[in-house]
C-alpha cells in the first residue's frame, strides 16, 4: 500500500478526510460545542427562531431553533453522534460478515463456494429497503436494530470483492508454499491470504459508510429507526418536515450536513479506489 | 442462449420464493401475536384462542407455511387487516403507479446520466472536475430530503406544483389535455427527485467505464486510423463502455425501487412502496407479504431484462457461461 502522505496529495481524499475528521470531532465534542438539547427553558420565547439569532435569555442560536425551542445546531451535533455511530458500526458489521463469507468462498472450492456464492447472489437480489422496513417493523425500532439490519443487508459487495481477491491470491506461489510447508488451511487463510486481500475492503467500507448513514437517516425519517427525542439526522429531517413552511431551516440543516458527509465519504472512497485499483487490475490480467 | 435464459428465469423464481419464504418465517419469529393484535387487548383468553384457530396459528409452523404458500400461489392473498379490502385489489391498483414512476425516471436518468458521463470522460479538465462535483453531490443526496426541498421551493414558495398524490381532487372531471396536464404536474416533483439522484450514479459509472475503455488498444488503433475524435468517442469508447452500464441497470433496480419507497412516502404517490410503508406501520401482515412478493418479482424481472440487454449489446455474452461458473 502506498504511503498515506501521497493519498493526502489527492484533492478528493484531502476533502474527504478533513470533512470526516471534522464531523467525528463535532460528534465527539458535542457537549462542549452545544447546549445539551434536553435542557430547555422557555418554549414559547425561543421557538422558531431563524438562524443567527439571540433569544431573550441571551443564548445565541447559530442555526435557529425548532418548534420546541431547541437549538438546531445542538440537535445536529448530538445527532451526529447517532448518525455517524450507526453508520460506522453498521459498515463494520457488514465488512466483517462480507470478509468472512468472501474469504471462505474464495479459499475452499466445491460445495462451500457454491453455497456461499449462491447465498451472496440471493442476498444481492433482495430489495434492501423492503427488508429494512420489514425488520424494523417487526422489532421495536432502535439504533441497535438499525445497525444489525444495515449490517446484515450490506455485506454482499464486500463478500464479492474479497472472494475475487482471495481466489487470485490462492493461486500465488507464497500461498502454495505455505500449504506445502504444512501450515493448516485456516491459518494460511488468516495469516497469508487475508492480509493481502483487504485493500478493496477499505474502499468498500469508505463507500459503504455514506450509504449506511443515508439509509439510517431514511429509516429514522420514516419513523422506523432511531426514535425521538434521541436526535439523529434522519429524524431531525422528519421533524422539520412538518414546519417546512414556517421554519425551513429545521429540515435544511441536517440535510445539508448529511449531504456533505456522504459526499466526503464517497470522494474518499473514490480516491482510495483510484490508488488501489491499478495493482488490482494487474493481478486480474496476469 | 435459450437454455441460459431458462436457467436465469428459474433462478429468478427461486429468489422470489426465497424472499417470500424468508418473510413468512421472519413474521412468525417476530414478537407479538397477530391474534392479539386483531382482537385487541381487552379480549378474553377464549377469544384470543378462537382467533388463533381462525388464523391457523395453532398448527405447526411448517404446516402453516405449506398452506399459506398453496393459497398464495393460487392468488388468494387474503384481505388487509387495516383496510378490510382484498389485498389483490390494493396491489392491482398500486403497481402501475410504481412502474410508471420508476420506469420513466430510469429512462430519463440513464439518458441524461450517459450524456453527462460521456461529456466528462471525453472533455476532461475543468469541465470534468465541475461536473464531477455536481454528480457526486447528486449521488449523495438522500431522496426524501431532496424531495422535501423541492416541495419547499416549488409548492410552498413558487406555488407552482402539487406536492402529493398522482392526480388532483378534480381529476375525474377533467378530460383530454387538461387531464394529461394534471397528471404531469403531479408527476413532476417525484419524477424530478428520483431522476436527479439517478443521474448522479449513472454519470459517475459511465465516466469510469469510458475512462477504462479509453486505455484499451483498439481505441489507439481507431485513432491511428485517422477517425475523428467524435467517431472514436461514440463508436469505439462509448459503445463498449455501455455494456457494463447495461448490467448496472439491472443491479441498480433494487436500489431504485428502494429509493421509490421513500419518494412515494414523501409525495403520497399511490404505489406499492407507499402501501408497503403504510402496511408496515399498521402491521398489516397480508399486505406486507403481497407487496414484498410483488417488489421481488419486479426486481427479478428487471435483472433478467438487464441481462438480455447486455447480451444484445455484447455478442461475447451470448455464448458465455452463466455468471456463477466464472
Amino acid at each position: 500500500m502506498a504511503a498515506s502522505g501521497s493519498l493526502f496529495s489527492d484533492r478528493r481524499a484531502r476533502f474527504g478526510l478533513i470533512v470526516m475528521a471534522l464531523a467525528a470531532l463535532i460528534a465527539l465534542c458535542a457537549p462542549l460545542l452545544a447546549v445539551d438539547p434536553s435542557l430547555q427553558r422557555d418554549i414559547v420565547a425561543t421557538r422558531f427562531l431563524p438562524p443567527l439569532r439571540t433569544d431573550l435569555h441571551g443564548t445565541f442560536h447559530l442555526l435557529g431553533t425548532d418548534r420546541f425551542g431547541r437549538d438546531v445546531w445542538a440537535r445536529l451535533a448530538y445527532g451526529a453522534r447517532v448518525s455517524l455511530g450507526v453508520g460506522v458500526l453498521a459498515v463494520l458489521l457488514s465488512v466483517v460478515i462480507g470478509t468472512l463469507v468472501g474469504a471462505a468462498a474464495g479459499f475452499w472450492r466445491g460445495p462451500v463456494r457454491a453455497v456461499l456464492l449462491g447465498l451472496t447472489d440471493f442476498a444481492l437480489a433482495l430489495p434492501r429497503v423492503v427488508l429494512l422496513l420489514l425488520l424494523a417493523s417487526l422489532w421495536q425500532p432502535s439504533a441497535a436494530l438499525v445497525i444489525v439490519v444495515l449490517g446484515l443487508t450490506g455485506w454482499m459487495t464486500v463478500a464479492r470483492m474479497v472472494h475475487g481477491e482471495v481466489r487470485a491470491l490462492v493461486a500465488r506461489p507464497f500461498v502454495e508454499s505455505a500449504i506445502a510447508l504444512g501450515v493448516r488451511p485456516p491459518r494460511v487463510l488468516a495469516r497469508h491470504v487475508l492480509p493481502n486481500a483487504l485493500t478493496p475492503v477499505i474502499v468498500a467500507a469508505a463507500l459503504g459508510i455514506g450509504n449506511a448513514i443515508m439509509l439510517e437517516a431514511g429509516l429514522s425519517f420514516l419513523g422506523l429507526g432511531v426514535q425521538p427525542p434521541t436526535p439523529s439526522w434522519g429524524n431531525l429531517i422528519a421533524s422539520g418536515r412538518d414546519t417546512l413552511v414556517n421554519a425551513p431551516w429545521v429540515a435544511t440543516a441536517p440535510g445539508v450536513a448529511l449531504v456533505v458527509v456522504v459526499v466526503a465519504a464517497t470522494l474518499l472512497g473514490d480516491a482510495l479506489r483510484d490508488r488501489l485499483d491499478p495493482a488490482q487490475r494487474r493481478e486480474e490480467r496476469s | 442462449m435459450l437454455l441460459a435464459l431458462v436457467r436465469r428465469a428459474l433462478a429468478g423464481l427461486a429468489v422470489v420464493v426465497g424472499v417470500v419464504t424468508l418473510m413468512f418465517f421472519l413474521l412468525r419469529l417476530a414478537p407479538g401475536d397477530p391474534a392479539i393484535l386483531l382482537v385487541g387487548p381487552t379480549a378474553s383468553p377464549a377469544q384470543v384462542e378462537a382467533q388463533r384457530k381462525a388464523l391457523g396459528l395453532d398448527r405447526p409452523v411448517a404446516e402453516q407455511y405449506a398452506q399459506w404458500m398453496g393459497q398464495f400461489i393460487r392468488g388468494r392473498w387474503g384481505t388487509s387487516i387495516a383496510t378490510g379490502r382484498p389485498v389483490r385489489a390494493m396491489i392491482a391498483e398500486a403497481w402501475p403507479a410504481t412502474v410508471s414512476l420508476v420506469g420513466i425516471s430510469l429512462l430519463l436518468s440513464y439518458i441524461l446520466g450517459i450524456i453527462v458521463g460521456a461529456v466528462q470522460a471525453s472533455r476532461g479538465g475543468a469541465t470534468d472536475t465541475a461536473l464531477s462535483v455536481v454528480t457526486v453531490t447528486l449521488f449523495a443526496l438522500p431522496g426524501y430530503w431532496l424531495g422535501l426541498m423541492l416541495v419547499m421551493v416549488f409548492t410552498y414558495w413558487a406555488r407552482a406544483l402539487p406536492s402529493f398524490g398522482a392526480a388532483g381532487f378534480d381529476a375525474d372531471f377533467l378530460t383530454g389535455w387538461s387531464r394529461l396536464a394534471d397528471r404531469l404536474r403531479h408527476l413532476a416533483l417525484p419524477l424530478t427527485t428520483l431522476t436527479l439522484i439517478g443521474i448522479g450514479g449513472t454519470a459517475r459509472y459511465v465516466r469510469g467505464a469510458m475512462l477504462d475503455v479509453k486505455g484499451l488498444p483498439h481505441v489507439a488503433i481507431a485513432q491511428a486510423k485517422g477517425l475523428s475524435p467524435r467517431q472514436v468517442t461514440l463508436r469505439h469508447i462509448l459503445r463498449n463502455a455501455l455494456i457494463p452500464v447495461l448490467t448496472l441497470l439491472g443491479l441498480s433496480l433494487p436500489a431504485l425501487f428502494s429509493g421509490a419507497v421513500f419518494i412515494e412516502a414523501i409525495f403520497a404517490w399511490p404505489g406499492v412502496g407507499r402501501i408497503m410503508v403504510d402496511a408496515v406501520g399498521a402491521r398489516d401482515y397480508p399486505v406486507i407479504m403481497a407487496a414484498t412478493a410483488v417488489s421481488a418479482v419486479l426486481v427479478v424481472l428487471g435483472n433478467l431484462l438487464a441481462e438480455l440487454l447486455a447480451a444484445w449489446a455484447d455478442p461475447r455474452l451470448r455464448t458465455a457461461e452463466p455468471a456463477g461458473a466464472a
